[in-house]
């Protein structure tokens, strides 16, 4: 999709007071979402975030205060006018029954009032965007998947070109590996058409896979904390957001960072027909962690691990008597690396560039020390990129 | 049932009816026990027509009119939900007065005929009618209605585009009971002589000769079993989403 519109969302003190509620749902919220980015509103049940979430389309009116769209009041628009503009998915998906998959991605575009042929193409476009067989189109809703319904709420959504998108916990009711599945896309979607996206979860890993930033909210719906998801991770802002995030938030931040932002061991390398005794010295170098040497082909490609028994010859064997074990990519999330190292029951992996030359070592003992050092709870690290799978 | 009332109001048929039987010419129709007179039926089928059309005249009239009342009404009281109460209990107490008695007690205010038959019918459809157009729109699930509102449809629009259509089969499922009791009931208005099939079943001679009652039952019977597979089939077809196989 070519055209990237887009436009910022602010909060300026906007307080939602129910009648007959003492206590506002939403108090003097004020936050700014930039332009093109993907905004969590996590918290318990009960914190306001998906009343915060609605007034911007003003399913929730706002008592006091105000919300920006680009430099717009949301109060000064027409609702239905408004909202034609606006994005929305929710978690129950709420396709038309009674509409074919090509009429509900439409919907929108029709009340704009496009005409058939351009409906129709729109939609076909998104279908293909989405990943859903054209041919879904003539389909009814009940034919469809879960996760296929909400590929279409989240193409319907997207079908005039929405300025900003409200997604209320539009993968919570799907479940576990197609809630992965959808929420990759949706990232891989969003990295395309760069929308600004107001997303409400209640599940914290989520919000930290899904957000550029993230709004910690609790009772009545105020913000503890706004910041980037590894600022929350590593700088917690209260005790609240502490708790919120969970004592395994240093396991947490594992998902944020990839192999490449970590220091590697260097590897003791050795190669078919090099005397052991060469190797030998490597390994009772000062500097060397590893305590086996990895060999490699003339192409530094890792072939496997010597163990004593190897290096009881003369020379270097064209075969290891230990698997290889687990290979790493620099561009592995970090979590995934360490899941493999465990899984294999090894303490170190070869990571390999993109070609399958050895860059270094990881292993389980560098991420432990990392989890432990003070620089993993206060360093700005540069691994706020969100991983994409 | 045989009042002096009931034989003034059926008088011109009932009367005429029971002099043409009691002549010798039809040779079945002396025997009380013979339950069918072929012969009669074949000589006799035209008297029919006119109360067949009748009957549909004023069955047709009294569920349109019903049907319309009951639908502003399910309309009122789905956007103020005050009044679902109020109006069930008032339509439910309309649907209890024993139709004879309803009948009897319009007449001073609107006379025998056609009128009377219409207004008492058609306020029999009302409970069911409405009841149904209000469980219709209830039961459209509200996620379907939040994605609506938050895409922008206009609260009208959701109505009429998104609320009704779902709302359909339970809205022609009333109208399928509605139908086929108003065309039952529509036998009764002969006494406040408003014709219909009706006037084929009663008359003191009918007692002792069922060829008339039965065959006016089976013209009752065809009709009601036809307008219900006529609305079943606009059901149907108003609604194919229904029929494909779920995922």
């Amino acid at each position: 999709m070519s055209d990237a519109q887009a436009s910022s969302v602010r909060y300026d003190e906007a307080t939602k007071l129910y009648r007959g509620s003492s206590e506002p749902a939403v108090d003097h919220l004020s936050l700014e979402v930039p332009a093109g980015e993907i905004c969590v509103l996590v918290g318990p049940s009960g914190c306001g975030k998906t009343t915060a979430m609605r007034m911007v389309n003003r399913t929730v009116e706002i008592s006091e205060g105000d919300v920006l769209i680009g430099e717009h009041s949301v109060r000064d628009r027409e609702p239905a006018q408004l909202r034609r503009e606006i994005g929305y998915v929710i978690q129950q998906v709420g396709l038309f029954p009674h509409r074919t998959i090509t009429q509900n991605i439409g919907a929108v575009p029709q009340l704009l009032g496009w005409d058939k042929d351009r409906i129709r193409a729109r939609s076909a476009e998104l279908l293909e965007l989405i990943g859903l067989d054209p041919e879904l189109g003539d389909r009814y809703p009940s034919q469809l998947s879960g996760g296929q319904q909400q590929r279409v709420g989240v193409a319907r959504a997207l079908a005039a070109d929405p300025l900003v998108m409200l997604m209320d916990e539009p993968f919570g009711a799907i479940d576990p590996i197609n809630r992965e599945r959808l929420q990759n896309e949706f990232l891989r979607l969003q990295a395309e058409i760069k929308k600004t996206v107001l997303f409400v979860t209640h599940d914290i890993d989520e919000a930290i896979k899904m957000g550029d930033r993230i709004a910690v909210m609790r009772e009545g719906g105020r913000v503890e904390q706004y910041a980037t998801p590894a600022e929350l991770l590593m700088a917690p802002a209260t005790e609240f957001v502490e708790d919120f995030v969970g004592a395994d938030r240093a396991l947490k931040r594992l998902a944020l960072m990839r192999v490449s932002d970590i220091n590697l061991w260097e590897a003791p390398l050795a190669h078919v027909g090099q005397a052991t005794a060469e190797v030998r010295a490597k390994l009772d170098a000062a500097d060397v962690e590893v305590p086996f040497p990895l060999l490699v082909d003339d192409d530094r490609r890792p072939l496997g691990w010597l163990s004593e028994r190897d290096l009881g010859a003369d020379v270097v064997p064209g075969r290891t008597d230990s698997p290889l074990g687990p290979v790493l990519e620099l561009d592995d999330v970090m979590r995934d690396a360490l899941a493999d190292l465990l899984q294999h029951e090894t303490q170190y992996a070869p990571v390999v560039d993109h070609r399958g030359r050895i860059i270094g070592v990881l292993s389980v003992e560098i991420i432990s020390e990392f989890l432990a050092s003070p620089e993993a709870k206060t360093d700005e690290h540069p691994a706020v990129e969100r991983p994409h799978d | 049932m045989t009042s002096p009332l009931v034989l003034a109001a059926a008088g011109q048929v009932g009367g005429d009816f029971f002099k043409e039987r009691s002549s010798d010419t039809l040779p079945c129709q002396a025997q009380s026990d013979h339950l069918f007179c072929l012969d009669w039926a074949k000589d006799n089928i035209d008297r029919y027509g006119t109360p067949t059309v009748q009957h549909l005249e004023i069955v047709v009239l009294s569920v349109v009119i019903g049907f319309v009342v009951a639908f502003a009404l399910a309309w009122l009281a789905h956007r103020r939900r005050s009044l679902q109460p109020p109006l069930l209990a008032a339509t439910g107490v309309l649907y209890t007065i024993p139709s004879i008695a309803f009948f009897f007690l319009l007449l001073p205010l609107t006379g025998f005929g056609r009128d009377t038959a219409i207004i008492v019918l058609a306020a029999y459809t009302l409970q069911i009618i409405y009841r149904n157009t209000i469980l219709g729109l209830a039961n459209v699930p509200d996620a379907v209605k939040d994605a609506a509102r938050g895409m922008g449809l206009t609260e009208r629009q959701i109505l009429w585009r998104v609320e009704l259509p779902l709302a359909i089969p339970e809205i022609v499922a009333g109208l399928r009971v509605a139908v086929v009791s108003t065309i039952a009931i529509a036998t009764l208005v002969v006494f406040i002589n408003a014709g219909g099939l009706g006037t084929q079943m009663y008359g003191s001679g009918n007692l002792t000769f069922p060829t008339s009652i039965l065959i006016a039952a089976a013209i009752v019977m065809a009709m009601a079993l036809a307008f219900d597979l006529v609305l079943l089939t606009v059901q149907r077809l108003t609604t194919p989403w229904r029929r494909v196989r779920p995922a």
